[in-house]
Formats: C-alpha cells, structure tokens, sequence
C-alpha cells in the first residue's frame, strides 16, 4: 500500500510546529516586536501561488478572473514582504546602534 | 525550466531559512543576520517558482510590475512608520496576508488546472477542502485584523462593543462554515465557496469586535497566528513545503506570543476571545475613592531633587510614554541622572505598549542600550533596595490591587511592584484609571508623590532642574 503524499505533507506541517514551538521559546522579549514583523514577512511567500496563478493566463488573454486575483494578491503580498523586512531591519538597526557607542 | 522534484527542494531550502531567520531573533546581536536569512529565503522562494513555471510570456512582466509597485508602497510604509504606530503597522499587515490568502484560494477555485488540482466542477477533494479552509481562516484574518488595526489607530472606539447572543451567533456561523465546506465538497458549488468566504469575513468582524483596547496585545498575537494557519492551508493546497513550514512556524509563533500575553495579565486565552474587558467600569465605586483619599502631587523640582539624592532609580515606561513621545526627553534625563553616578535600570511589564515587545523597541530607538532594560520577573526584586521608582505612562501594571484585591478584575496579574521603592514618582495627566477601568490604589500610597502633567513635558522639565 503506497502512503499518500498528504501524510508526507502533513508530517512536515507537524514537525514545523515543534521547530516553531521551541524556537519561539528562545526568542528574547525584548525582541518581540521585530518577531512579529518579520514572521508577517515570512508568510507573505504565499506570494508563490499569486505568482502562478497570474502567470495561469495565456498569452491571449492575460488578465481572466483567476490571474487578477493573482495579480492583486501579488501586490498585497508584495506590500507584506518588502514592508515586513524593511520594518525588521530598520528595527534591529536600532538595538545595534547603542551597542557600538558602548563598545 | 526547473523539474518539481528540485523546485521541491529550493522549497525547503527557503523553509530552513526561515527558520535560521526566527532562531536569529534569540539575541539582539544575531538578529539582523536572522533577517537576511529570512530574506534570502524569499527570493529563492519567488525565483525558484518564475523557473518551475517557465512561462515567459507577456505576463511575467505584469508579474514583475504588480511586485515593483507592492513592493515600492512595502518600503515606503517601512521607512515612513513612527515607532510608536508598530502595533497598527503589523495589524494592517496581518490583514494583507489573509487577504492574499483569500485570492489565491479564489484563484486556486477558479482556475484548479493551473495549480494542477483538477479542473473546474471537478476539484480534487482534499485540494478543494484545504483550500476552502485556507480562504476561510484568510478572510477572518483579514476582516479581523482591519478591525484591530481601527480600534489600535483610534478610529475606533477600543471600548468593547458587545450585544446578547454574540456568542451563540458566532457558535452558529463557525458551524455553518463547516457545513457550507461540506456541501462544498458535494457540489462543487462556486455559490457557497463566495458564501463561505463571505460568512468567515463577518465571523472575522465579531470576533475583534467584542474585545477591549486592553487586550489588544492578545488580538495582535491572535491575528498572527491565523494568519500562519491561513498560510499552510494555501500551503497544503499548493503542495508547497515553504509555505507549509512557513505557516506552521508563524502559527506557533502567533500562539505563544499570545499565551505570554495572556499570562501576563492573568487571564485565560478564552475570557479574552469572549471579550468584555475594558468595560467594567462601575462609576460609583470610582467616585467613591476618588473623593475620600488624598493624594500628594509635586512637581519638576521636588521630583529632580528626589532623583538627584538617590543611589538607584528604575524607570518605569508604559504606552502613555510612547503617546507622549517622552522616550528622547527620559533618555536625556537617564542620561544626567548617570552623570552624577545614580544607577539606573529600565524595567519592562511584558503587557506595556499596545503589542508584545513594544516598549523595548521605542526604547531601542532612542538609543537605550539593551542591557538596562529588564523584563518584569528579572527586575521585581530589585524595586525593594532601590530609592527611587519613576512611572512613567504606565498604570495598570503597577497596581497593587492585583496582588491584594481579590475582586479585582486585574487580581492575580502580575505586577511590578513598585510601591516598595522608597518614593515613587508617577507621571500622568490626571488621576483617571488605566485601560483596565480601574483606580490604582498606588496614587494613595505615603511614598508616592504624583506628577501631574504631559509625560514628555514634564520630562523636559525635570531635566532642566536636573543641572
């Protein structure tokens, strides 16, 4: 009996809840708040599925329903990933700057 | 053109930096290596799907145009932003996500053979279950997370709005979305997809809505963790690894931040989904404090000479600070208290600011180095050996009531316990109770010695007299 690649799915679903759930733990609560920005950077990679589906179209007609659904969730998810880790960054340069005056 | 087989494997690549980008978070001094990880994740992500499809037609370059124009507002929000509007900033950016989540479910619905799920009418069961999932959890995240981000900017009263027979109304929408998912399956029905979709937007609405401005920490930590939920289901429908570990680690990201907030007030994950608080405020038995205690009240000086004669001082910052913008004038202040040799720590409640490490991001940028500011369990003994505490746009968190009152809807939470301090010096405009509602029995107390005024304002002040 061959075993369906949904349980193959689903046990990496799984396993990444632990690796989520003990690598959370370690994050310092100081930290809190870029870990917030950047976990919403990260989700956005659902932007892979708006880029298939807006690339679904052919070449005739480009814009049909399903793509300018694609192309809008693009933008959003675009918005998310740059805005996410441009946020974070900006964030954490914060905590370096007085590190260097102290040193 | 890459083969499935290695775009699956580029997939987990980018779900492994994710990871590397989380764990960097463990210390200020790995963080930002973290964040290029998690960067260089996404664009393997994203290239890695351009090569699977191998489509280059006209509509890659819409694609790319649609990702300059998303991305360009991105980066101009993210240099824009003020520090303090944080917590708005990432509600509104949980939005988009469930929003994007929504579409490509809708996209994934309308054209399945794109996605390799079937063909319309004719959708794979499990591929048409999960992705009705994924488009239900994104609506909620969205609609509820836009009602976060009104209550957080103000443009919503954050006062609880509540009506008999919310809950049942939610019990019975939450079922029917199950129902409708079922009958889904059944029919293949493009009606009660649109209707799923539109009953998860309203659920999303009724479940921030009843939720007070107190507990705001827990809605946003709530609304990331289904926005990671929503995340993997659209990652199980695309049979994408990234996306399916991304969610998962978002998701319990998004847990936990909110079972920390949660315990940080003392309150159950449920009574806060229930919502309510915020809103008990029963008038007579805050009249009747008001007019019976009295209160000492000073000012700039006394509080500068109080500063100035002492060995050790612990500041205490909470949102009104941040409201204030008072975070530049209390570094400058830290910074004269140093100069004549008196110790000083920053101690932060963990529910200070609107959203879970808020405070220690506004301290970061006015450049209070990280190694003063202490977390509540760290620091709450040493309020006892020192002279002097100075609370500054914090109140609830400092209320011994939760440590003595029983019948106080904050008893229980812990708190810091200034009061032991030998003087206290409290900042704040009037004697108004905090988001709980209620009065802080610390306004009373012998040592403590109120400062009436604007954070920021009397700040400044202080510093003036400091010289």
């Amino acid at each position: 009996m061959e075993i369906d690649p949904f349980i193959f799915r689903l046990s990496i679903f799984i396993l990444s809840i632990f690796i989520g759930y003990y690598v959370v733990w370690s994050v310092t609560p100081s930290l809190h708040t870029p870990l917030m920005s950047v976990t919403n950077a990260i989700s956005s990679v659902i932007i892979v599925g708006a880029i298939i589906a807006a690339l679904a179209g052919t070449s005739e007609s480009i814009f049909n329903t399903s793509s300018i659904f694609g192309f809008i969730a693009i933008i959003l998810a675009a918005i998310n990933i740059f805005g996410g880790f441009l946020v974070t960054q900006r964030m954490l340069q914060m905590y370096k700057k007085k590190k260097d005056k102290k040193k | 053109m890459i083969s499935a087989n290695l775009a699956a494997i580029f997939y987990l690549v980018s779900g492994i930096l994710f990871i590397l980008a989380l764990r960097g978070l463990s210390s200020p001094d790995t963080s930002r290596q973290g964040n290029y990880f998690g960067i260089a994740g996404m664009i393997i992500a994203i290239v890695v799907t351009f090569l699977s499809i191998g489509n280059f037609s006209t509509s890659l370059v819409y694609v790319i145009m649609f990702l300059v124009i998303g991305g360009a507002i991105g980066a101009f929000i993210a240099f824009k932003i003020p520090m303090t509007a944080m917590p708005e900033l990432v509600a509104g950016f949980h939005s988009l996500v469930g929003l994007a989540a929504v579409f490509v479910a809708i996209a994934a619905f309308l054209n399945p053979a794109a996605f390799n799920l079937g063909n319309v009418g004719d959708i794979k069961l499990a591929s048409l279950i999960e992705m009705s999932i994924g488009a239900a959890v994104g609506a909620i995240t969205f609609s509820g997370s836009i009602i976060a981000f009104l209550k957080l900017r103000g443009i919503m009263s954050g006062a609880p709005i509540t009506f008999s027979g919310q809950h049942i109304l939610n019990l019975i929408l939450g079922i029917g979305i199950f129902v409708l998912i079922f009958y889904l399956c059944k029919t293949q029905s493009t009606n009660i997809f649109w209707t799923v979709i539109i009953i998860s937007f309203f659920v999303g609405v009724l479940l921030i809505i009843p939720i007070g401005g107190a507990d705001m920490p827990v809605v946003i930590s709530m609304l990331n963790s289904y926005s990671g939920w929503a995340a993997a289901g659209i990652g199980f429908t695309l049979e994408n690894t990234a996306l399916i570990i991304t969610g998962a680690l978002v998701g319990s990201s998004g847990a936990i931040l909110s079972y920390i907030m949660c315990k940080a007030m003392n309150r159950s994950f449920v009574s806060v989904i229930l919502g309510g608080f915020g809103a008990d405020n029963s008038a007579d038995d805050k009249k009747e404090k008001k007019d019976q205690k009295p209160v000492k009240s000073g000012n700039a000086e006394d509080a500068a000479f109080l500063m100035k004669n002492a060995s050790s001082v612990i500041i205490v910052p909470g949102y009104g600070m941040a409201v204030a913008q008072a975070q530049h004038a209390l570094r400058e202040m830290v910074d004269k208290l140093k100069k004549n040799d008196i110790k000083v720590t920053y101690a932060i409640h963990p529910v200070a600011g609107r959203m879970p490490g808020h405070m220690n991001v506004l301290l970061a940028e006015a450049n209070v180095p990280y190694d003063e500011v202490f977390e509540l369990e760290d620091i709450n003994n040493d309020f006892a050996n020192s002279d002097v505490a100075f609370v500054i746009g914090a109140n609830d968190v400092t209320n011994p009531v939760a440590k003595t009152d029983p019948k106080s809807p904050i008893f229980g939470m812990p708190v810091l316990d200034v009061e032991k301090c030998k003087s206290v010096l409290f900042v704040k405009r009037s004697l108004s109770p905090g988001y709980a509602g209620i009065d802080n029995e610390l306004f009373y107390k012998d040592n403590t010695l109120m400062l009436f005024a604007d954070a920021k304002k009397m700040t400044e002040d202080i510093v003036k007299n400091l010289d």
